[in-house]
């Protein structure tokens, strides 16, 4: 009963607000360790122009385009030397202005330093001007004026059982450990997931005054205890567009596919081929049609190589939720192609059919026009790629 | 508004600027005011908003690859007593690719 007031509820909230105006203009956001880049695509995606270098020199960790608006972009940024910030735009990226009050831990003692801000996430269709913001130690933040001002969001960052999960810095990825992943759920504002490298997928149903863990079901690395919140390396969470209760993971361990009320990972990846295996950093998913999600196997053998595995990269599609997957690499390297993806540089446009996209470490922009049948590259020489987000014009 | 300085019994300290921090100041030597450091920085940032933290973070720690030297010495702690005459550079550490 419970459960179908709080969907009734949900269904009540969710308003559809009108839409900006586009053309069938492409618009890729791409973030590098040395700088951004906007690509601006034609209608048929075949020719590419790039803007850039923005902040030439800055490490940007995330670039993304408000789609409530259609014009404003945060960039976060930092730089081997100088502390964290966030760049924000109104005119798609022609001026940018530097947010007087980017995202920081409050002072106290033995309080904790915003190294960067990882990931953003626009919030609900509802409310139009708030932003969250995921950050490296693990933070989580809000900002209710666009973008122009953050603050600590929950009380999470200060809660000692969250702390406790979330380990220190040296517990952490070897970029620095990350909060991630900030999700909205379309049908309630008040219902956020998210996830901490390390420290596991989480939960909360009231607009964050209680967060609940989500790792029933997911795996950790032989020999520790799954029953540990902060064993849990979830590497990319993604949920449905076309169906709000499905979500997919790429973990460090495995990839795995949620399907809510229920609270209980399943690890589709058990499907990929053996010799590939389900390690990897992003998770895509089809903007309409929740059976289809795409991963990109990196090698997780020894010391983690994280690169393609042997050296011949592919993507990896399902079409039924994870019962099967389908390689597809028609158009990338053969051999000798060692690439790294990160887990925010691989990205789907909401086309039909959809287009994806994905940047690597080697500076290299690919495509697909056809759900990653086949591929070409639309960049090369570019800096380390970090993220990569699309958008219409 | 114009900013203004405010009324202090000492001169203007002469400050030179880091580099990567030249965005904010437009020049590699700028004029601010402070009876200590921690003084002379929330000045530094009332003149060129946003410069503060990018160098200290918000634990008052000087940040990781920046440092701060007052008549050539390195000085971390913000409540650092500082006379009109001191010579205060701001720089980065040197770094590799």
């Amino acid at each position: 009963m419970a459960k179908a007031k709080a969907r009734a509820k949900r269904k009540a909230t969710s308003k559809k607000q009108p839409r900006p105006a586009r053309s069938k203009d492409g618009l890729l956001l791409v973030a590098t360790r040395k700088g951004a880049w906007l690509f601006r695509g034609n209608a048929a995606r075949n020719e590419w122009r790039a803007d850039g270098p923005h902040f030439l020199g800055h490490i940007i960790h995330h670039v993304m385009l408000d789609p409530r608006d259609g014009k404003t972009m945060l960039a976060t940024a930092s730089t081997g030397h100088l502390g964290p910030t966030i760049f924000r735009s109104t005119d798609m990226g022609k001026n940018w202005q530097e947010c007087p009050r980017p995202p920081a831990f409050k002072k106290q003692e033995g309080g904790r330093t915003v190294k960067h801000t990882f990931w953003l996430t626009p919030a609900h269709a509802n409310e139009p001007k708030v932003w969250y913001a995921g950050t490296s130690p693990q933070g989580l933040f809000r900002s209710e004026d666009g973008g122009i001002t953050w603050n600590e969001f929950s009380g999470l960052n200060d809660d000692p059982k969250y702390r406790a999960w979330m380990g220190t810095e040296q517990d952490g990825t070897p970029n620095g450990p990350k909060l991630h992943s900030i999700i909205i759920d379309p049908r309630d504002p008040k219902h956020l997931y998210f996830a901490m490298s390390g420290g596991g997928v989480h939960e909360t149903m009231d607009g964050g005054r209680q967060w609940k863990p989500l790792i029933e079901g997911m795996e950790v690395v032989a020999g520790f205890d799954p029953k540990t919140v902060t064993f849990h390396d979830p590497h990319c969470v993604r949920l449905c567009p076309s169906n709000p209760d499905r979500l997919y993971q790429q973990n460090h361990c495995g990839i795995y596919r949620l399907d809510r009320p229920a609270k209980v990972w399943k690890r589709i990846g058990k499907t990929m081929p053996t010799q590939i295996g389900d390690v990897g950093f992003p998770m895509v998913v089809h903007p309409h049609d929740d059976q289809t999600a795409w991963v990109l196997p990196m090698d997780g053998q020894t010391v983690w190589p994280r690169t393609s595995i042997k050296g011949a990269p592919a993507v990896y599609g399902t079409s039924n939720g994870g019962k099967s997957w389908t390689r597809l690499d028609a158009g990338l390297p053969k051999s000798q192609a060692w690439w790294t993806v990160k887990r925010q540089a691989f990205a789907a446009d909401r086309g039909k059919p959809v287009r994806l996209y994905f940047g690597t470490t080697s500076g290299e922009m690919w495509a697909s026009q056809s759900e990653g049948k086949s591929w070409n590259c639309i960049a090369r020489h570019l800096p380390e790629i970090y993220a990569v987000e699309t958008a219409q014009i | 508004m114009q900013w203004r300085p405010r009324k202090y019994d000492f001169q203007a300290m002469k400050i030179l600027i880091a580099s990567p921090l030249r965005s904010y100041t437009g020049a590699d030597e700028v004029e601010a005011y402070g009876a200590n450091l921690r003084a002379l920085l929330a000045d530094l940032d009332a003149r060129y908003p946003g410069i503060r933290f990018r160098m200290i973070d918000e634990q008052d720690s000087v940040r990781r690859h920046m440092r701060i030297f007052i008549n050539g010495e390195p000085v971390k702690d913000l409540k650092y007593v500082l006379d009109e005459t001191d010579e205060v550079c701001i720089v980065q550490a040197l770094s590799g690719g």
